[in-house]
């Protein structure tokens, strides 16, 4: 049996149900790397007993003979979910400390299934980055470099995922939040259309465009993940929808319409927009996403050239929404119910002000005041109606573009991994470096990241595959054909 | 527009008022969360994760709430959107858990409509600008704590339906008649509990004068109005304030002011800094609030007939005044025990008179609600039908009312029997009485023929005497009258 | 257009943020090489163009869900009031609220 760290979750589901290994012994050599490897900054939060009593019951319905696909596999949560088991912090100074008296749904679903718990993961805070250099906790290594960032905001799930502390873990999405410290670190992770996984007990970031999605090794380790994590939360999430919960592992196994053993791609239109392979992507990475394409021809998928010609408008669009929605979501972080207060303040406005100012970091500060001002008297018209108005646009491009293609690929990033603190007072070039996944947020489209080889100083270079709404089954399926053509997913950084 | 004709000035002044009502609606659970809204629970045992704005709650809308909603909209004849969308209020205060509230902004649930109400004689008819729902605020206590409030946010996701009207009332009076006609509705149609104690129906009035003629005037708002008196009262003063301050060549500066009973003043808040801008945009949490058409006639369907409508009909089927029929359809038992006591005894007018009369008068002094009466519909039926047919007199019938009240009998002609209160019809009997009277008093039998009308009075009285007050005096007047040509 | 050390107060005091002088310079330059790469948008014509507030509503309606009447949230208040900074008797605490 080769070592727990080194098995993906079906692997090691599988060799927990025939009882090769136990739910606990993989648990407790996942903490014992998670303590070897705590310099890399990806955990913010352990509770061994409650991990260690969630393996035993999980090791127990095995011994009762019941049989699930997750059961008893060693998982961690961003720490954008809120959890009782564990502080709950969104990487925010403001909520140090925090005990949730409630599970996310997500939470809840992955546990359900059988999925034990082995921590929370840093991010950057609420959310906010794409170099997880804003959390209040410090930043996270990419293990391919550790001089280097693994990318944002799920960055401690991408370092964790890739450096073998765990199978999988979840993630959240944004504006690129999973696709792109995916990409950064050499995993598969994938965003579902929106409201396909319920946003309950997310920490509210920018409520239309947040989406869990789940990070791993593999396109079939992220389709068990997904068809646990997916499914309506009628009760809980009013943006939730209404669907019926899918397995995606199905879709793997099914070989597409017309496709042969050797060409399992056959028939798929895959659509690449000009604008994603302009100037403005560096050449290592271009070079290495054509190589990928290329290897998808050869499996048979035929390549079209589309365009979507608002790709630049998503950054002013999406930096306008996103904030204007953050503004008010982190209105109730005001020292009042929950989280920090200012230890001293004239009166309540004063204590609003010191309390925000002392526990919010600056990227969050900012955003605050660009979603503040974006909705304030006069300007709503010009910015946030605006900007809603050209998003529908957006998102009618993507539809006018399926009209020519089953799905669309292209870079996730213009460049790999930066180094640490090489763009951490530079904010508009962080935002310009999130162009190629912000217009299928905000359209709200499914999209992953799936490895596609590596490209300056050996780092590695997601191939992003985006598809149409509820096409995540197909996204899966593709992204499976190619690893099973290709090993870039199972390549792991020197010394993990 | 409506009431411009009927404009009574005050010192040369128009008043012109518009009100906003927070109706709280009558539902189980709170309008984005499952947390009972049951009032005066210990704080914060009703506010659950949801109502306190934790991290990662969010917001599922109570159907009961928009149904609500509906019902008043069909009463006041407004237009139900089909199609309506809940915003963000942003503002930062400690009863506000999410720093935000919750509402309609731009599209409103119902939209237009009217209220029509009589002041004195005259007919009076308020037009809505809209009712939108929201979620209400927590409560701040400021007494127990040095220096600090205390925050109780069990009220907070209260669904509240925001009742607001155009600036058509001109005067104290025609506000508090709008407002008690408004209170009678909702709490008619079941939406709202009418509790104005507890806070279930708050109104604020949005008060200004102007010369007749000229553009409006600058308004504050009175908040929290809880009692039709003080609205009233703080009406009366807040206009006197603002004439005043114009008279003394101040202009009136727009503020939110609050009524104290005790000083019977009203005194401008502390203003919110910044209230003015609260970054209204659709809540991205909440799709838009679709309402079918077909689920509106379901719901107008299971609508109750509306006060005014039942009082139309008992001028038109019952010939009563409209006094009389706006006075028995204050509430919807008062109007059932009118309908069911008239239609049983055919003496709608007589049921009326007794309903506003003695029924009242024994509903005030025992403090009991006509529901739980102790003399029930049937019962009063049954007595005015012996009066109409002449078994007992007026006097006789208060007498049967009374046992019926207390307890001493159930059947209405059981007790005239027991009590002996029978009038004698029989003429025979009653003629053999009068000779007797007459042969005894011969002198007045006299003085009448003599011309003297008073003698016959006395006659009549004598008789009555005779008859143990049983004799019907109709009866004897006529008979006495007779034997005395 | 581009906004002005005033404007950074405003909206700081609107969003109950306390910058000092320092950083409202730094913030005032940030946002301002913001709102430049903004102005794309002006040059879009959105005549008639209905805002996308929910993803999905562009290939087919959303409308809000309802839920039945049902009051069925337990009292968790000391659950819920666990991470609260000031609690008394059952109370969150604030600096005294002036009306």
């Amino acid at each position: 049996m080769k070592p727990i760290h080194q098995m993906g979750v079906g692997e090691l589901a599988a060799a927990i149900a025939s009882k090769q290994t136990s739910s606990v012994e993989a648990a407790r050599h996942l903490l014992e790397r998670a303590r070897q490897f705590a310099s890399l900054g990806a955990y913010l939060a352990f509770n061994e007993d409650a991990t260690l009593a969630q393996a035993r019951a999980a090791d127990a319905r095995i011994a009762a003979g019941e049989r699930t696909p997750l059961l008893g596999v060693p998982l961690a949560h961003k720490d954008i979910f809120v959890t009782r088991d564990f502080p709950s912090t969104a990487g925010s100074k403001m909520l140090a400390g925090y005990q949730s008296p409630f599970d996310a749904t997500v939470v809840q679903r992955l546990a359900a299934q059988g999925a034990v718990s082995l921590g929370k993961l840093n991010c950057d805070e609420f959310a906010m980055g794409s170099g997880n250099d804003n959390s209040a906790f410090g930043p996270v290594q990419n293990p391919w470099d550790t001089t280097r960032v693994p990318g944002g905001s799920s960055g401690g799930s991408a370092a964790a995922v890739a450096a073998r502390l765990m199978p999988g873990a979840t993630g959240t999405d944004t504006g690129g939040s999973i696709r792109q410290p995916a990409s950064f670190t050499g995993i598969t992770g994938i965003k579902p259309t929106y409201g396909r996984c319920s946003r309950y007990g997310m920490v509210a970031f920018a409520s239309s465009l947040d989406q869990a999605g789940p990070m791993a090794r593999s396109a079939a380790d992220c389709a068990v993940l997904l068809t646990a994590m997916a499914g309506p939360d009628i009760d809980r999430d009013s943006t939730s929808l209404d669907r019926p919960a899918e397995d995606y592992t199905l879709s793997l196994a099914q070989p597409r319409e017309g496709a042969t053993a050797a060409q399992p791609l056959k028939g798929l239109r895959i659509g690449l927009p000009l604008e994603f392979f302009g100037a403005g992507c560096a050449p290592d990475v271009l070079t290495t996403v054509r190589a990928a394409l290329a290897e998808c021809e050869k499996l048979g998928a035929t390549l079209v050239d589309i365009s979507l010609p608002r790709t630049e408008l998503s950054i002013p669009v999406y930096y306008i929404i996103a904030p204007a929605e953050a503004s008010s979501n982190l209105s109730r972080f005001d020292g009042v119910k929950f989280g920090h207060r200012a230890a001293a303040y004239s009166d309540l406005n004063d204590m609003y002000r010191k309390t925000r100012s002392e526990a919010f970091g600056t990227e969050v500060q900012r955003r605050i005041m660009i979603g503040t001002y974006v909705l304030s008297h006069g300007y709503y018209d010009a910015y946030y109606l605006k900007a809603q108005q050209i998003r529908r646009l957006i998102a009618q491009d993507f539809q006018a573009a399926f009209a020519q293609c089953d799905l669309i690929a292209g870079p996730v990033a213009p460049t790999v991994a930066w180094k640490i603190g090489e763009k951490s007072d530079d904010p508009l070039a962080n935002y310009l470096a999130d162009i190629y996944t912000l217009s299928t947020s905000l359209a709200g489209l499914p999209g992953m990241s799936v490895p596609a080889g590596f490209g300056a100083g050996g780092m590695p270079v997601g191939l992003q595959l985006v598809g149409n709404y509820f096409q995540e089954g197909e996204l899966l399926q593709t992204a499976h054909a190619f690893q099973q053509a290709t090993d870039w997913h199972t390549r792991s950084p020197s010394g993990f | 527009m409506s009431n411009m004709h009927t404009s009574l000035l005050v010192h040369g002044y128009e008043v012109v008022i518009g009100f906003e009502t927070h109706a709280q609606l009558a539902t189980k659970s709170k309008i984005f969360s499952r947390a009972p809204t049951a009032f005066g629970a210990e704080p914060n045992t009703q506010a659950c994760a949801v109502d306190l704005a934790l991290p990662g709650t969010l917001p599922v809308m109570n159907q009961a709430a928009v149904e609500l909603a509906i019902r008043l909209g069909l009463a006041l004849g407004s237009h139900i959107a089909e199609h309506s969308v809940f915003a963000r209020k942003n503002y930062f205060y400690p009863d506000l858990p999410k720093g935000y509230q919750i509402s309609q902004f731009e599209i409103p649930v119902v939209q237009g409509g009217e209220v029509s109400f009589l002041l004195g004689e005259e007919k009076k008819t308020v037009r809505l600008v809209r009712a939108h729902l929201e979620e209400d605020a927590g409560k701040s206590l400021h007494e127990d704590f040095i220096g600090q409030s205390g925050i109780d946010l069990n009220r907070a996701g209260t669904p509240l339906l925001e009742i607001v009207t155009e600036p058509d009332m001109r005067s104290s009076a025609e506000a508090v008649a709008y407002a008690k006609e408004l209170h009678r509705i909702v709490t008619w149609i079941g939406i709202c509990d009418g509790n104005m104690q507890e806070g279930s129906f708050r109104c604020d009035a949005n008060v200004s004068v102007r010369k007749p003629g000229a553009a409006l005037g600058t308004r504050r708002e009175i908040k929290n109005l809880n009692s039709f008196k003080f609205m009233q009262q703080a009406i009366d003063y807040e206009v006197r304030w603002q004439i005043e301050e114009i008279e003394d060549g101040r202009a009136i500066q727009q503020a939110t002011v609050l009524f104290d009973p005790d000083t019977g003043e009203t005194r401008a808040m502390r203003t919110k800094e910044d209230a003015a801008d609260y970054r209204y945009f659709p809540d991205p949490d909440l799709p838009p609030l679709v309402i079918a058409r077909d689920w509106v006639e379901q719901v107008r369907a299971g609508m109750p007939e509306l006060p005014r409508a039942m009082a139309a009909r008992f001028v038109a089927d019952h010939g009563l005044s409209e006094y009389d029929a706006v006075t028995l359809t204050q509430s919807p038992a008062m109007a059932a025990c009118f309908e069911t006591a008239a239609r049983a005894s055919g003496q709608a007018k007589l049921v009326s008179n007794w309903i506003m009369g003695e029924l009242s008068r024994r509903l005030n002094a025992d403090e009991v609600d006509i529901a739980s009466a102790p003399v029930s519909a049937t019962q009063l039926a049954a007595l005015v039908v012996r009066i109409a047919d002449g078994t007992i007199s007026n006097n006789a019938a208060k007498q049967v009312f009374d046992a019926l009240w207390t307890g001493q009998g159930t059947q209405v002609d059981a007790v005239i029997e027991a009590k002996g209160l029978k009038q004698m019809n029989d003429t025979g009997a009653l003629e053999i009485l009068i000779d007797e009277v007459m042969a005894a008093n011969a002198d007045n039998v006299a003085q009448f023929r003599a011309g003297k009308e008073k003698a016959f009075n006395a006659l009549v009285g004598q008789v009555m005497k005779a008859s143990k007050g049983k004799a019907n005096p109709q009866q004897v007047n006529d008979l006495l009258r007779r034997k005395l040509q | 257009m581009s906004l002005t050390l005033s404007d950074i107060g405003r909206i700081a005091n609107l969003a109950r943020l306390e910058l000092t002088g320092a950083q409202s310079e730094r913030m005032l330059s940030q946002l301002n090489g913001f709102f430049d790469t903004v102005a794309q948008m002006n040059a879009v014509d959105t005549t008639g163009v209905e805002p996308l507030a929910h993803p999905t509503a562009v290939i087919d309606h959303v409308s809000l869900r309802l839920r039945p009447d049902v009051a069925s949230e337990p009292d968790n208040r000391e659950a819920n009031q666990k991470s609260a900074p000031a609690v008394e008797r059952g109370l969150f605490l604030v600096p005294k609220v002036i009306e």
